[in-house]
């Protein structure tokens, strides 16, 4: 397969950025997108030109390290999918492909398709913890879950914290992925004793760094690699007024 | 001896006593430090998987003041997330009789009787505190209607003991850790360090009392000083070029410790794991792996005709081999990782190798289905077929999988007494770089149990120990060793980027890879090691000549990351095929040609080799030593491994 790639290059956070044109060749269906960016620079590091920037780690869709914006829609076109797990077959042979970073205003670019997602960090230190010290953990099954509450919040935990959804939103908020931590508590009893705190804290960080609100236009579930359901959201904003009207005490 | 001077001559500092016994004694014996004075000290934690993230965590639970690093933008990315099939644990809530004896024997069997007894059965025991601990944290755990915890049986044991949370285990175990650790960031007791390279490490009067890291983003060297210094910084199976493990994984942290004096245990014990994907062409990254509880219900089999080359729904089941349950009536395709892998090499040599490449053999759901039903097999399995499907464009459900082996763990790393301590005072290794427990060959759902009983409930007791127990004269980033460490790592770095070659950090990866896989990977010999060894020091030459790292030091720059890592391959690629050419015997993953018996099974050599093969650095010019830990077995009887 051929493929004409417009690729986002950009030098370092204070630096312009400008789309490059490369062409590239010889690339076999079952490589991953990733794998093609590899031979690229390759290519480009025998051609004496700078290799594109791209983050990754595991290659198989679960450190939520990879993330690219492909051909305007975060992680690509396939549902359900991270970045390096898409396939070329997927793509159309002969066809050009975009290939930019996360945008958000709370995300500055690191370096060409890089960009800093530390604020998702502040947001779980914000509280998105139970607090248990090692030592005092009663044994395991004297806490009952009902496994309809333990499915529930596995729905919500296997969040892997690619910031696709935020890449997603109009409004570049992170409303998905905080409340996908607050409602994966919500449903546990481990989870009730700081339930307040928790979700006024985690939604005053969200807001510091910086990210929009959240205007329900559901872009972030669509994106979501994971299937992350935007019903989370209403969890957040039930349990937020709860929290400031004294409704969960 | 004592805890200040370097432990050369591999004193496992073992408890004595019965065996059961012996980690409650030296909790209750080990020196402790005075809440009041905790906070006074600073511990360097590398890594932020489940070793490094619960030692992080606990540690500033404890008082202590830590500083935490690791390689990705967050620590919850660390490749612990990967892990997908479980996490095993002596609750016996199953009643099939399971116990902390039971686990602690399957795990030293497992291992090929190459572990220490006090070792293996201390995390038997604390593996029961790690699920309550796990659980206290809301890490999501699959559960019974009844709300009890679910548990099943993984790879090469009888019980049922293995907990899980869907097919992401690894994940939710990281992600409880992760939060534990955040907590900690909040209440200002961790400074956490991403997207730094640790490349050095700095020795004050022989002791770990420090660090230079690369800032990854901008490229800043930056120093680092603390009174104990641990390591968790994963497994270098990524020596193989390809394997399960993350881009990113790397041995420079534990190899830059070797290169400073602490002895290597076991490099080339090598885990191979035997449910991944296949391999399709040259230009793949990674492997991809397929969780071994598909092995539960999935049956392994090839044609019977070398050369076969009907789809396999073709095959009428009466020229199929499922040779693992042929060979081993009893396991069947519950073997031990190590066996099923080498089987399936077997095969491949027969001809009898499945697939357009003929490297791979099938895994078939078909009988199992039809036992239990689609929707069962979907709920057990579903997002492991799925992400087949996505690589291979096959459904498994219709069409058998293919699978064939991938290097996945390596139960070698630095060496470490009973406290985890390396032979260097202060350095503590912790998780798969060091080499404790798994002898020669790890049993599935062990890894991610070992880590975080490293983490949670080893190190903070032992590392409390070493600190009380030796004088730490304050040593600030001033020191002279601080910029001695940092002119080394200022010299590679410079001299990477200034030969500018002719052929990529990634052209010289694949090469070592090759070499490492052909000869130093699931079938050995001497021939071949010692070829290895030839063509990888000839790699090694033509690397620090011909390389091309583009790009700057100051700056983002993964081309100049992967290049010190791939150049440490090289020297660790050799130390491996040494280690593997000087165990003549064959144990576990690790499987000498010279050592089979007629039927073609593995042949231990308890006589010469009940030990822990140790290594010392002595000079780049100068061959390294090989040093022995004897391995007493005073509670286990020394058995062949049958499965048969
Ligand atoms: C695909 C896969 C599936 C698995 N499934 C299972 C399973 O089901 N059950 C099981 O028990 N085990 C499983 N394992 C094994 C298990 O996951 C690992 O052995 C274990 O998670 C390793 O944990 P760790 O904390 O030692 O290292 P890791 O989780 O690898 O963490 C290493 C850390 O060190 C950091 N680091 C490395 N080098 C440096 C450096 N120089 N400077 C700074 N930081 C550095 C990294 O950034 C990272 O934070 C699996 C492994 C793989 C690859
Ligand atoms: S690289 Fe880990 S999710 Fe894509």
């Amino acid at each position: 397969m051929h493929f004409t790639l417009r690729i986002w290059r950009q030098s370092g956070p204070q630096a312009a950025g400008r789309l490059e044109r490369y062409e590239i060749d010889d690339i076999n269906p079952d490589m991953s997108i990733l794998e093609m960016l590899d031979l690229l620079n390759e290519q480009l590091t025998r051609d004496g030109v700078e290799p594109v920037a791209f983050d990754n780690d595991c290659r198989e869709g679960i450190c939520g390290t990879c993330g690219l914006v492909i051909d305007g829609v975060a992680h690509g076109k396939k549902h359900l999918a991270t970045t390096c797990e898409l396939r070329m077959r997927g793509f159309v042979d002969g066809t050009t492909i975009t290939i930019e970073p996360w945008r958000a205003q709370a995300f500055s670019v690191v370096k060409d398709l890089v960009v800093d997602r530390s604020p998702f960090d502040r947001i779980i230190a914000a509280g998105g913890y139970v607090s248990a010290n090692v030592g005092s953990a009663p044994d395991a099954n004297e806490i009952l879950i009902p496994k309809v509450d333990a499915d529930l919040a596995m729905d919500a935990a296997v969040c892997i914290g690619c910031a696709a959804c935020v890449a997603a939103c109009p409004n570049a908020s992170a409303s998905l992925f905080t409340a996908a931590k607050i409602a994966q508590f919500s449903y546990l009893p481990q989870g009730q004793t700081e339930r307040e705190r928790r979700v006024v804290r985690m939604v005053e960080q969200m807001d510091a760094e910086g990210f929009g609100d959240c205007s329900n236009h559901g872009e972030c579930e669509a994106v979501c690699p994971k299937g992350i359901s935007i019903t989370n959201i209403g969890v957040m904003r039930r349990e937020y007024v709860r929290a400031l009207t004294g409704q969960l005490r | 001896m004592s805890l200040d001077q370097p432990n050369t001559a591999l004193d496992p500092r073992c408890p004595s006593g019965p065996l059961a016994e012996r980690w409650t004694k030296h909790l209750s014996e080990i020196k402790l430090v005075a809440p009041a004075n905790k906070r006074k000290h600073t511990i360097i934690v590398v890594g932020t998987g489940l070793a490094g993230g619960s030692a992080a965590a606990t540690l500033a639970e404890l008082g202590y003041n830590v500083i935490n690093l690791c390689i990705q933008d967050s620590p919850r990315r660390a490749h612990s997330v990967a892990a997908q099939g479980g996490i095993n644990a002596a609750k016996n809530y199953q009643n099939d009789g399971d116990s902390v004896w039971r686990l602690f024997y399957d795990t030293i069997k497992g291992g090929d009787f190459r572990s220490r007894e006090s070792n293996v059965h201390r995390l038997a025991e604390v593996s029961t505190e790690i699920i309550d601990q796990c659980v206290a944290q809301g890490v999501p755990f699959a559960r019974e209607y009844g709300g009890t915890l679910a548990n099943r049986s993984f790879g090469g044991v009888q019980v049922s003991r293995t907990f899980y949370a869907r097919g992401q285990t690894g994940q939710q175990l990281l992600l409880g850790c992760y939060s534990g650790l955040m907590r900690q960031v909040d209440a200002g007791r961790v400074t956490l360090l991403p997207r730094r390279e640790m490349l050095e490490l700095v020795l004050v009067d022989g002791k770990a009392r420090g660090i230079v890291a690369r800032n990854l983003i901008t490229g800043e060297l930056e120093r680092y000083a603390g009174d104990a210094v641990l390591l968790a910084t994963g497994g270098y199976a990524t020596a193989y070029y390809l394997s399960t493990m993350a881009v990113n994984s790397n041995a420079s942290a534990v190899w830059r410790c070797y290169k400073k004096g602490a002895f290597f245990g076991n490099p080339s014990l090598t885990q191979i794991h035997p449910t991944a994907v296949p391999q399709l062409g040259d230009y793949q990254s990674k492997l991809t792996l397929m969780s071994e509880s598909l092995r539960n219900d999935g049956r392994v089999w090839v044609p019977m005709q070398p050369g076969d080359k009907r789809r396999p729904n073709d095959i009428p089941e009466a020229e199929r081999d499922y040779y693992l349950e042929r060979i081993y009536p009893s396991f069947g395709n519950l073997v031990p990782r190590d066996i099923a892998s080498r089987q399936a090499l077997y095969r491949v040599r027969e001809g009898k190798g499945v697939g357009p490449t003929g490297v791979a053999v099938y895994l078939d759901f078909k009988e199992a289905i039809g036992r239990l039903g689609r929707q069962v097999v979907t709920d057990r399995y579903g997002n492991l077929f799925q992400m087949y499907e996505e690589i291979i464009g096959d459904d498994p459900y219709e069409t058998p999988m293919m699978i064939y082996p991938a290097p996945h763990y390596t139960m070698g790393g630095l060496w470490v007494d009973y406290n985890l301590m390396s032979t260097i005072p202060g350095l503590h290794v912790l998780g798969e770089a060091n080499f404790s427990d798994h002898g020669a060959n790890r049993l599935g759902a062990s890894a991610l149990m070992q880590g975080l009983a490293d983490g949670y409930f080893v190190a903070p007791n032992t590392v409390g120990h070493y600190i009380a127990s030796v004088d730490l004269p304050k040593v600030g980033t001033d020191h002279p060793a601080f910029a001695a460490a940092e002119r080394e790592v200022n010299a590679r770095v410079t001299k990477l980027l200034s030969i500018q070659g002719n052929r990529t950090v990634r052209e010289f990866w694949w090469d070592i890879g090759r070499v490492m896989w052909d000869q130093v990977g699931m079938s050995r010999s001497e021939a071949g090691l010692k070829e290895a060894i030839d063509t990888i020091q000839g790699l090694k030459a033509r690397f620090w000549e011909d390389v091309r790292v583009p790009g700057s030091a100051d700056d983002f720059n993964k081309s100049l990351e992967l290049a010190g890592r791939v150049a440490d391959f090289f020297e660790l690629g050799e130390l491996m095929a040494r280690d593997a050419l000087a165990r003549r015997e064959s144990c576990g993953g690790h499987f000498r040609e010279e050592c089979q018996t007629p039927e073609g099974e593995a042949l231990r050599d308890d006589a010469n080799f009940a030990h822990v093969a140790a290594w010392e650095y002595r000079g780049d010019d100068t061959e390294p030593a090989r040093h022995i830990e004897p391995l007493d077995f005073e509670f286990v009887e020394l058995k062949t491994r049958s499965y048969k």
